[in-house]
């Protein structure tokens, strides 16, 4: 399956990145090389394989669900572009 | 004393014959003089490096110093270090200061190491040449229109710099291997779950793994003894005993099966490379080990497979730069969605745009199948590979990169071309195993190469033994690049 512009574009839209046209068409350009590189893939018979997600095979360490943290938030706040009374400000989502 | 070994440098602290303080200034001059030129760090914070050896100092005349207290070492900037800068490399970080320490830092800080500063990397550790960081490229020492490799190419200059007496690094695909390679020191990658990830960026999680970047095996050996441990913040850290490695580093190597893959020896490998890596196995003859042909035959799959993999993981892992919490946000922008895109264009470089591109595309609904779990599904198929090679030998050897460190600007646009240059090292970040490469001599225009050792998992102080053995027998590793090594 080859990439189009079109497709360049709604990925550019779902990573949440702006792109110039020019910028779409260079990506489309390297992106379709990198395709082509990981098309070789297709070829290789994978029936009955089971996915590796991970190097080592472990299950998820559990622990109790207890408060084991101090609060930090003005230092972890110092950080941030714009903050008012301990709340991240960002534009108007609801009317 | 700048070509002390780690254990020479704290047999002098330990002694008085020198301090910390005076040791930390030698570096600090030295980065001051050749740092303009090299780029190798991004950030120092000279007041607070001496403030720590003062602090290593006091420790050390009270006699409660431990083997690495008082020694300067540098930092990869991937790691989070409280009140230093941490930029990842990125202008999404420019002005980032950590609120608090890595696990690998606050390690270091017990220890009562001296953190000399943050060094030079690929952008959020993407890239194979060091030519993707925002605070520009980094040069390498041994040939100043060189690249240093990547991503951990400005910890690779520092050392072989003798900008600071060891330093960290991290492994995605070869981060640590292939610049030590290209700089001519040591350098390992540790067991995936060995060395805690907490509070070091994530690139793509279930490959990243910290790791020691240093002049010899020794040094490696008495690094991984601070860096490795359990940790509970990291939810793959591994719960196993400490280790001691140094314990083996004095064994004889007679008996050691050293496995030679047959396709790490074919068609793309440079024939300067091949000769290097190839006398070195002629010494290994020598100190004993025997010989092993085995094959690795969906290895060729590696690098396919890794870009699929590790652009799906980092798009996850780097949609928490939103320019909300942390990071660079944009000046002007109107609605909500035109913050987020805003901010990450402007903060974001172009290799790391392109992979988080590509991890959204194959992660995307109608290709999830068709990319990413194929590529999990050959992931396994690699693994295997492995587990069937370590039936017939001990360790596994060969090139760490196909060429000697190529020109800055040489691979320019393609991104292909880059990607093939970590053809050798990939796999064993897909299987999860520890590598490492250290110096085996020098290629055709005089630049480094190195000989990659991979070992079956948790195996690293056996690797770091037939490194060790290998340091002794010959002197590649003693060599310096003139005119920065005096």
């Amino acid at each position: 399956m080859s990439l189009t512009t079109d497709d360049v574009k709604k990925v550019a839209r779902l990573a949440r990145l702006a792109m110039t046209e020019t910028e779409i068409q260079a990506a489309h350009t390297q992106m379709s090389s990198i395709f082509g590189l990981i098309a070789e893939m297709q070829a290789v018979d994978t029936a009955g394989v089971a996915p590796m997600a991970h190097a080592q095979e472990l299950g998820q360490r559990l622990r109790e669900d207890i408060v084991c943290e101090t609060n930090q938030r003005e230092l972890f706040q110092s950080v941030a572009p714009q903050v008012e009374r301990g709340l991240y400000l960002v534009p108007q989502v609801i009317e | 004393m700048i070509n002390s070994s780690l254990k020479q440098l704290s047999s002098q602290l330990k002694a008085r014959k020198i301090s910390s303080v005076e040791l930390t200034q030698l570096y600090l001059d030295r980065i001051n003089q050749f740092n303009p030129d090299l780029n190798a760090y991004i950030t120092l914070n000279a007041e607070t490096s001496l403030a720590q050896a003062r602090d290593a100092d006091a420790r050390l005349a009270q006699g409660k110093g431990e083997v690495l207290t008082g020694i300067p070492f540098a930092q990869k900037d991937i790691f989070c270090a409280k009140g230093w800068r941490t930029t990842c490399g990125s202008k999404m970080l420019e002005t980032f200061i950590s609120p608090y320490d890595a696990h690998v830092i606050s390690q270091f800080n017990e220890a009562g190491a001296v953190n000399l500063g943050k060094t030079n990397m690929d952008e959020f550790a993407m890239g194979s040449s060091n030519e993707t960081s925002y605070f520009g490229k980094v040069k390498n020492p041994w040939n100043r229109n060189a690249v240093p490799g990547g991503s951990s190419g400005g910890t690779a200059a520092a050392v072989a710099g003798r900008l600071c007496a060891a330093a960290t690094g991290t492994d995605t695909g070869g981060s640590i291997r292939q610049p030590a390679a290209l700089c001519g020191i040591s350098g390992l990658k540790p067991t995936y779950g060995v060395v805690s990830r907490y509070g070091m960026i994530a690139f793509a999680s279930s490959l990243d793994q910290a790791g020691p970047m240093a002049r010899s095996a020794e040094d490696l050996a008495l690094m991984m003894n601070v860096m490795a441990g359990f940790d509970k913040r990291d939810s793959t850290s591994l719960q196993r005993d400490k280790e001691d490695y140094t314990r083996s580093l004095e064994q004889p190597l007679k008996g050691l099966r050293i496995g030679l893959p047959k396709e790490f020896f074919g068609e793309g490998l440079s024939a300067d490379v091949g000769k290097a890596v190839e006398a070195a196995i002629a010494e290994y003859k020598k100190l004993g080990a025997t010989i092993v042909d085995i094959s690795l035959p969906n290895s060729r799959l590696s690098i396919p497979v890794y870009y699929v993999l590790a652009p799906a993981e980092a798009s996850s892992n780097l949609s928490r730069f939103d320019g909300v919490r942390y990071g660079h946000r944009a000046k002007e922008y109107g609605d909500l969605a035109e913050m987020y895109e805003k901010s990450r264009s402007e903060g974001f470089g172009e290799e790391v745009k392109r992979r988080i591109m590509i991890g959204t595309y194959v992660l995307s609904h109608g290709y999830y199948d068709a990319y990413y779990l194929k590529a999990q599904k050959i992931r396994r198929l690699i693994a295997q590979d492995f587990v069937e090679a370590y039936k017939h030998c001990d360790v596994i050897m060969g090139p760490t990169s196909p060429t000697t460190a190529f020109n800055l600007g040489e691979k320019g646009d393609d991104p292909v071309q880059m990607y093939l240059s970590d053809i050798y090292t990939i796999a064993v970040n897909l299987a999860g195993l520890p590598g490492m490469s250290i110096p085996c001599g020098f290629g055709a225009k005089g630049m480094p190469v190195g000989l990659q050792i991979i070992g079956n998992y948790f195996d690293e102080a056996r690797m770091l033994n037939v490194a060790h053995q290998y340091q002794l027998a010959t002197d590649h590793h003693t060599r310096a690049p003139q005119q920065i090594a005096l």
